[in-house]
């Protein structure tokens, strides 16, 4: 039997592979600080799936339409060495679709402070870049690429910054922070609901839906996938995710 | 006067025991176009006739197509569908050859036109073709003119009437591929693809026949 | 900071609508010869072009699946907007690109062409607002008129949070203003959600309001895009 098929079948009986709950999360590990380099970083691990995210701050100029607002920036990589399946190269849809929505759910419940990063009006302001790298893929990176950017932010200190210079390694003190959101994917098969998808589980479910929410409301939505969901499941799914968020904000 | 026009999604009837042809599809026993067209409700089949899309090939089709490669045991046919199409020697050519002496162009070259019969759809898609059909053959000078493939049976017409009014009106030679693409040689060439591209532009309407009579005798 | 512009003033939005009422909306279908079908779109100052063509044959055969393979690609054209804007593909044409794809290809149906390739464009020819939609209402009609086999039509609108009053249809200013705002595109005679896109701040009391009356709005908007295509044939 071919694994594709191995997965359904264990599906359709009301099970998953790994003997998991269809809303339970495998384990998360959250270890913060893990680079010294960084301003801020953070691993996540999601059973097998691990990802790093790595905060570095840069001074530059703000937008013109936010001329004392800091900026924040989300790339994503998904490192050859996580998948067979990955090449080196420029970034493909789906890691500037994970880094965008990462980057919506942070921006949207603005869970950075934005406003107390300007050093000079309409000339400097602090660039917080978040980088978000997958160390190794066995699904749902969606979830752990936030988590990991939440926990990496909630670490990230701002360096000192003398006479237009910054200081690496010194700093002034911690990036101020107002939510911490999270992603919650939940995937449609059948008419059931699973959260926390394992990657053989992704190569045959392909309907989801990523929740950002921080304080109990939803500041991101993404459907994603070749698939649909039906009007009266938008409920189930937004029930499930704020549900679920409460365990995963505890993690962090 | 024109026909019923559906859309993708339209619900059409309750299935009620028939056969279901082309364009529909059904959810439990509701029968739902599937494409832009014109339905066709009988009391044995529910089917739409699409106005537009590609064609997609079906064993014992007919079609005309070009060759684009002569390769050492066969031909690379172009039949006008999202899948490349293959016509072996030995479905070819009747006679034996001897491939090691003799050069395939010499029976169907680059550039060739032919009528002949698709014989199997495999899973790879590679469409394989063959000659051996009673009416196949090389189609040697004459215009080639595209329609949508599904408004063949509309050239054709009810017993072949269509066809033969425009052969007989126009004194041309017809030859219409199921994949949409038709073959005209003969002395008023000039009307009858006027007349076939009337068809294709105004296949849903009512007294097609009399408005393409019209044309002809104009 | 968002949110604090003035959108709303004594119950209606800057451009005179109520809150719950789109901009005039303009479908139009075969506007594009040489494709294998076409439609233009146009929400208010929005318009869309979208062409299809295809199903064709897919090359390099590694490429090829047991079902057909939808490409899709959005871009905004240099002129679309105020400042120009660089063309090529950037990170959100190609973010869009994805989830035009995803809203389409659940409406195709992609057993019907094993191993081919089925090409989509989304032209936004000029853009305020609600451009992903706008483009996917065009992607839709122009999938119809190429006569690709489809369970139903795709219809899209947005939604959004202004000055705490939900309202449909945003346009430019409100969408850069906006506290919330809601991409939304169903198969409007299957109750069937295709694309769900939000970015904002709302609870999930508002969310639920915002899907009703975006659902509404695709079904009006799905009866203006039947007669844009039996308007092709009279």
């Amino acid at each position: 039997m071919m694994i594709e098929e191995y997965v359904r079948e264990v599906l359709n009986k009301g099970r998953r592979i790994d003997g998991r709950r269809f809303d339970e999360y495998r384990k998360i590990i959250v270890e913060k600080d893990i680079i010294e380099k960084a301003e801020g970083s953070a691993r996540v691990k999601l059973g097998n799936t691990e990802v790093i995210a790595g905060v570095k701050l840069n001074v530059l100029k703000p937008f013109p339409d936010t001329p004392e607002e800091g900026v924040l920036i989300v790339n994503a990589e998904f490192l050859p060495i996580a998948h067979e399946e990955y090449e080196p190269g420029p970034p493909g849809e789906d890691e500037i679709e994970l880094a965008r929505v990462v980057d919506r759910a942070i921006r949207e419940s603005k869970a950075i402070k934005l406003e107390e990063l300007c050093i000079e009006p309409s000339e400097k302001v602090w660039g917080v870049f978040i980088d978000i790298t997958v160390i190794n893929d066995d699904g749902n990176l969606m979830d752990a690429a936030c988590l990991a950017a939440t926990a990496a932010l909630e670490v990230t200190k701002i360096p000192k910054y003398e006479e237009d210079k910054i200081i690496r390694g010194e700093y002034q003190g911690k990036l101020p922070l107002r939510a911490k959101p999270v992603i919650v994917t939940v995937a449609k098969y059948g008419r059931r609901f699973l959260v926390d998808l394992k990657k053989e589980e992704e190569e045959i479910i392909d309907t989801k839906v990523s929740i950002g929410v921080f304080d109990g409301k939803v500041c991101a939505i993404q459907k994603q996938g070749q698939g649909y969901i039906s009007l009266r499941d938008i409920e189930t799914i937004l029930e499930l995710a704020l549900r679920k968020s409460q365990e995963l904000k505890k993690v962090i | 006067m024109i026909r019923k026009i559906v859309l993708p999604g339209e619900y059409l009837e309750e299935q009620r025991g028939r056969k279901l042809g082309t364009g529909v599809y059904k959810e439990g026993t509701k029968v739902f176009s599937a494409v832009l067209g014109t339905p066709k409700i009988s009391d044995t089949e529910i089917s739409v006739i699409p106005l537009a899309g590609k064609y997609i090939p079906k064993v014992n089709n007919m079609v005309i197509g070009v060759i684009k490669d002569v390769e050492i045991t066969g031909w690379v046919v172009d039949i006008n569908a999202p899948y490349m199409a293959y016509l072996p020697l030995s479905e070819g050519v009747k006679e034996f050859v001897d491939i090691k002496k003799v050069d395939l162009s010499q029976f169907y070259d680059i550039g060739d036109w032919i009528y002949c019969q698709i014989f199997k759809v495999p899973r790879n898609k590679i469409v394989q073709l063959s000659m051996k059909a009673e009416n196949a053959r090389k189609l040697e000078g004459g215009v080639i003119v595209k329609i949508t493939p599904y408004k063949i049976p509309r050239l054709i017409g009810k017993g072949g009437s269509m066809i033969k009014i425009i052969s007989e009106k126009t004194k041309t030679t017809i030859i219409p591929g199921q994949n949409g693409l038709v073959w005209v040689k003969g002395k008023d060439v000039e009307k009858a693809i006027k007349a076939i591209e009337l068809i294709e532009k105004e296949s849903y309407i009512y007294g097609l026949t009399e408005k393409v009579t019209r044309l002809l005798e104009k | 900071m968002k949110g604090n512009v003035e959108l709303i003033i004594d119950g209606k939005r800057l451009d005179g609508r109520k809150p719950l009422e789109m901009r005039e909306v303009e479908m139009k279908v075969n506007v594009v010869r040489n494709a294998d079908g076409s439609a233009y779109v146009r929400f208010g100052k929005t318009i869309a072009i979208a062409a299809v063509y295809g199903p064709t044959i897919l090359l390099p055969k590694h490429l090829q699946e047991d079902k057909l393979l939808v490409k899709v690609r959005y871009s905004m054209l240099p002129f679309s907007v105020d400042e120009r804007k660089s063309p090529g593909h950037d990170r959100r044409s190609i973010e869009l690109s994805k989830v035009i794809k995803n809203a389409l290809a659940p409406a195709i149906m992609l057993d019907e062409y094993p191993r081919a390739v089925l090409k989509v464009y989304v032209e936004i020819i000029q853009a305020d607002g609600s451009t992903r939609v706008t483009g996917t209402n065009a992607a839709s009609l122009a999938l119809a008129m190429a006569g690709v086999p489809m369970k139903d039509l795709v219809t899209a609108c947005s939604v959004g949070k202004i000055n705490d009053t939900i309202v449909l249809d945003l346009n430019g200013i409100e969408d850069n203003n906006s506290q919330a705002d809601m991409a939304f595109a169903m198969m409007p005679s299957k109750n069937r959600v295709t694309l769900w896109q939000m970015d904002g701040q709302l609870t999930k009391e508002e969310i639920k309001k915002m899907i009703k009356i975006a659902s509404d709005a695709c079904k009006k908007l799905y009866d203006m895009q039947k007669k844009a295509i039996r308007g092709a044939f009279k």
